[in-house]
């Protein structure tokens, strides 16, 4: 096979699994490792300048890293990366004189933003910092877009989001709350340079079986009713809720009502538990809340009696799978099931609704009624516009968002200084040897064997008595630095030097997890299984060296690589080294340049 | 070396054995040699060896003297017994053991200083006495320990790394060995795990007096140009004689050869080591030839390696001296000390 381009970013970057899986490209070994030194400011700086909202996500975020993370496959459970990074948000102090600040004179460019969602705050920042004038647009009173309105305050305290979403507008960006953005081509009139939809998927999916107009006074849309929650305007429920809809909305509307007095609070769900869109952490909170969570029930009407609900009939149903294996809900044939209730939550998923766009400005939009969008620039068919997050391409996530708006920054900075913004900044990274001494480097390279710890939580009755009471209260320090030091620290990269090599072997017996290898050459294919420990992830790159004086290769499988530099220590000539791969996504310039196009 | 300990943590589709253990069960204490130490590759090739024989380590015992290859056996087989004996002594100690305790798998771990000079003597004796064990000798051509002084195993010729030629000859191990009667001889490279272990493993099999002269580079004092045990210098003049294959009783033959190009040599226990021959006209039991052979290809200035000499009928001191079957510790009171009568009986025969 061919030998590896280790100059190409993009080879160590993969082995990063976590950072390479996080949307935004936070590299998360780092601020590990500033956690770990009790660095906490640090680390949430390092947070900052890719996510954006640490605090936030630490305890919000759908955690794409990890099922990414190498632990994951080393032992039982990945690294709790999502609650570390809470951590640094938790312990930071105070980090005032950390923040950038927006460059005195601006560069006379304007940009407009609907919604004060993550995607509109991220894609603000990086352009408050390059010098833009930013004006957000925001129907709600305060800026936050789902995260204020969606979240539920026992997962994620108002304090938060306060002064997470204050960093950002404190940068000199203009919030026009309360205003709702009712036309696109009047916006367009406006003197702005660019606009960013942010709006996020506004609308509740309804249910319209037998019986939803009838009783439809005690029948809520999920996100509208959490929306109610959290502004104050709703404090009761009936003390029977089902809850329908297998997603983490409805997570969130099962745990909310048994706040605000549901005392039997179900969850109905049409597919199985192991399908449901809700993520596994989720599912086990509301589980823990002695929620029930009933499978494989698709509701056929609304019972009502006199104009009231009465509660839900279910068709049961099973999943069967056709010869492409395509699964199909089929009904099982058994009697109905009726379950009596005061109130049904509907959580069955979200759309997105463009009513104030019109059609004739030029901006496309897909058969599906959604805008046609770049998905490496974010700009819609107006050169003008561009979208991200959940009103880019439908329902997705947090930290989704916050990549888009990153790189719709990147677009519209592009676009403001006359660039293509199909021409993308090549990210910034370095690669440097962490070799202190023989025995010696400059990261912690001994492998804990810890297995994963849990976040403590608040005790159940004095977290079901109060919606505002946080239920996880976050790893103390000491916790956190025992998870912190399950990290591999998978950026400190194997770096082979063929040249020096004199084929000891010391590395490969030395080496805990079998990774390498010196064998004869072949084709990627026929020799995977061949290796020492044959290397069976397709998803996990081998490293591939030539040049040794035998004429064979050295093949290093990356799949369950400690990162331990064991090797390195082992080798007598320097041939392998431990070197850290430091990869931040570019972002908009920070000011201090001329608008003239480069 | 290193300071660390090796992680516990191992490859999640790690292969365990016949007795249900991995190759990592067969590790010792992480090793405090020089980085790049060939005999540290030894000690994987012996816990490869063990861990694909299936050998319960706690049914070994390991030996050793003094000297960088006597430090090994604390690197490998963390669960077997292990004596350090003194400087060159390791045969006479193993003899010992096996005197007491046949039950036992006797490895002795001695390095060329150990064996070659100052052992000397008990190196000879233990091989003529045909112990049944497997003598690693883990050969670097000098003292690593003192800085890297000639031993009696560097040839003649051979620069040291400040320059010195020696102007001794070097003693052969393997051909000693052979003259010596041992019933196994080979010599191997630390560098050529294939073969080691291979070796190993017939070696470990063998019912009598194995020896191993494996060369072994020293990284520190021995890798330079001019050396003869280098790991450039012998990848460039390695002869190796024949590929050893392994057949014990439960396993098919799994490869066929050219017919004429490999041989089968039954061992009196059953053990076959099938030998895929790469020097067409050796003959493997025949010890004569075997010792002319090693003084061709030294006189050519290359080095035989492979299972140089095997006797496939090979005899035990056990079964020379008529000794129980019972390890002693498995002896109860009455037949350890048989009484005045039995005392009585002993004296008036030798009167």
């Amino acid at each position: 096979m061919d030998a590896t381009d280790i100059a190409d970013p993009d080879y160590f970057h993969k082995v990063v699994d976590c950072q390479y899986a996080c949307p935004a490209h936070t590299p998360v070994p780092e601020y590990i490792r500033l956690i770990a030194a009790g660095r906490h400011a640090d680390a949430y700086m390092v947070n900052w300048h890719s996510n954006v909202l640490p605090g936030i996500l630490g305890r919000t975020c759908d955690r794409p890293c990890e099922p990414a993370c190498r632990r994951g496959r080393v032992e039982e459970a990945p690294v709790a990366i999502c609650r570390l990074k809470r951590v640094a948000a938790d312990f930071k102090g105070d980090i005032s004189n950390c923040l950038p600040k927006a460059p005195e004179r601006g560069n006379g460019k304007r940009v407009a933003f609907v919604g004060a969602g993550p995607a509109s705050l991220a894609a603000a920042r990086d352009l408050a910092l390059g010098g833009y004038d930013c004006v957000i647009f925001e129907a709600d009173a305060r800026a936050g877009g789902m995260i204020r309105t969606q979240i539920p305050r026992f997962r994620l305290p108002e304090t938060v989001i306060d002064e997470e979403v204050g960093y950002i507008l404190d940068l000199g960006i203009t919030l026009r709350a309360g205003t709702r953005i009712d036309s696109l081509r009047t916006l367009l009139a406006e003197p702005f340079d660019a606009i960013f939809i942010g709006c996020g998927a506004p609308r509740g999916r309804d249910l319209n079986i037998p019986g939803r107009a009838e009783a439809a006074a005690n029948i809520h849309i999920g996100i509208d009713w959490l929306s109610s929650v959290s502004f104050g305007h709703i404090d009761r429920i009936g003390r029977r809720v089902v809850v329908l809809g297998g997603g983490n909305t409805a997570m969130d509307c099962c745990r909310s009502a048994r706040r605000l007095g549901g005392e039997e609070v179900r969850v109905v769900v049409r597919s199985g538990y192991a399908e449901m869109k809700a993520s596994p952490w989720e599912k086990e909170d509301a589980l823990r809340e002695d929620i029930p969570i009933l499978n494989f029930m698709v509701p056929i009407e609304f019972t009502h009696e006199s104009g009231r609900l009465t509660g839900v009939l279910f068709e049961k149903v099973e999943a069967r799978h056709d010869d492409q294996g395509r699964r199909a809900l089929v009904p099982t044939g058994e009697a109905p099931v009726h379950i009596p209730c005061d109130d049904v939550l509907v959580a069955v998923g979200q759309e997105n609704a463009f009513p104030w766009i019109e059609r004739d400005i030029g901006l496309a939009f897909d058969r599906n009624g959604m805008p046609v969008v770049d998905p490496l620039t974010l700009q819609s068919t107006h050169p003008r516009v561009f979208l991200g997050g959940d009103a880019a391409f439908g329902p997705k996530n947090i930290i989704w968002a916050v990549a888009h708006g990153h790189e719709a920054a990147v677009s519209i900075d592009r676009v403001c200084r006359g660039l293509d913004p199909r021409q993308r900044p090549a990210p910034h990274v370095s690669l440097a040897s962490q070799k202190m001494g023989i025995h010696e480097w400059s990261y912690d390279s001994a492998v804990s064997t810890d297995h994963r710890f849990a976040v403590p939580h608040r005790a159940k009755p004095e977290a079901l008595a109060d919606i505002r009471a946080e239920v996880e209260l976050g790893y103390d320090d000491q916790l956190a630095f025992a998870e912190a030091q399950r990290c591999l620290n998978c950026d400190v990269q194997t770096v082979f030097s063929a040249r020096l090599c004199i084929e000891c072997d010391a590395c490969v017996d030395i080496c805990p997890m079998d990774c390498i290898t010196f064998a004869a050459d072949g084709p990627e294919a026929e020799l995977r299984p061949r290796l020492n420990a044959p290397a069976l992830n397709p998803d996990q790159a081998i490293y591939l060296a030539k040049g040794l004086k035998t004429g064979r290769v050295m093949a290093k499988d990356e799949d369950v690589c400690l990162h331990c530099g064991l090797c390195a220590e082992r080798c007598p000539t320097g041939a392998w080294d431990m070197q850290r791969f430091l990869l931040t996504t570019a972002q908009v310039e920070h000011a201090c340049r001329s608008l003239s196009p480069a | 070396m290193t300071f660390l300990p090796k992680p516990k943590l191992h490859h999640p589709e790690l292969p365990t054995n016949a007795v249900g253990l991995t190759r990592r069960d067969y590790e010792g204490a992480i090793s405090t040699l020089c980085a790049g130490c060939g005999h540290d590759s030894i000690s994987a090739a012996i816990i490869r060896a063990c861990f694909e024989l299936a050998l319960p380590p706690h049914r070994i015992a390991k030996l050793s003297g003094i000297g960088c290859s006597s430090k090994t056996p604390t690197y490998f087989l963390g669960q077997a017994h292990g004596f350090n004996s003194v400087h060159g002594r390791m045969p006479s100690v193993l003899t010992g053991a096996n005197l007491a305790n046949r039950d036992l798998i006797y490895l002795g771990v001695s390095g060329d200083g150990d064996s070659a000079s100052i052992g000397l003597g008990q190196f000879a004796h233990a091989l003529r006495r045909g112990v049944n064990m497997v003598y690693v000798v883990e050969n670097n051509g000098v003292y690593g320990l003192t800085k890297g002084q000639f031993s009696a195993t560097s040839d003649r010729g051979a620069k040291s790394k400040k320059g010195a030629v020696n102007a001794d000859t070097a003693i052969d191990l393997a051909g000693l060995a052979l003259e010596l009667g041992a019933s196994f001889v080979a010599r191997s490279f630390s560098g050529d795990r294939e073969q080691l272990v291979s070796l190993l493993k017939a070696a470990l099999l063998h019912p009598g007096a194995a020896i191993i002269d494996c060369i072994s580079p020293c990284v520190a004092f021995n890798n330079h140009a001019g050396s003869t045990k280098s790991y450039d210098y012998v990848r460039h003049h390695n002869e190796a004689v024949n590929r050893i294959e392994i057949i014990t009783g439960r396993e098919p033959i799994a490869v066929d050869y050219a017919p004429g190009t490999t041989v089968a040599v039954t061992q009196h226990d059953g053990t076959v080591l099938r030998l895929r021959k790469l020097a067409a006209d050796y003959d493997i039991e025949d010890r004569a030839a075997a010792i002319g052979f090693l003084e061709g290809r030294r006189r050519e200035g290359e080095i035989a390696t492979g299972l140089l000499y095997v006797d496939p009928d090979a005899e035990d001191l056990h079964a020379h001296l008529g000794t129980i079957e019972t390890p002693l510790n498995a002896l109860d009171e009455t037949a350890l000390c048989p009484g005045a009568d039995a005392l009585a009986a002993i004296n008036a025969a030798l009167r």
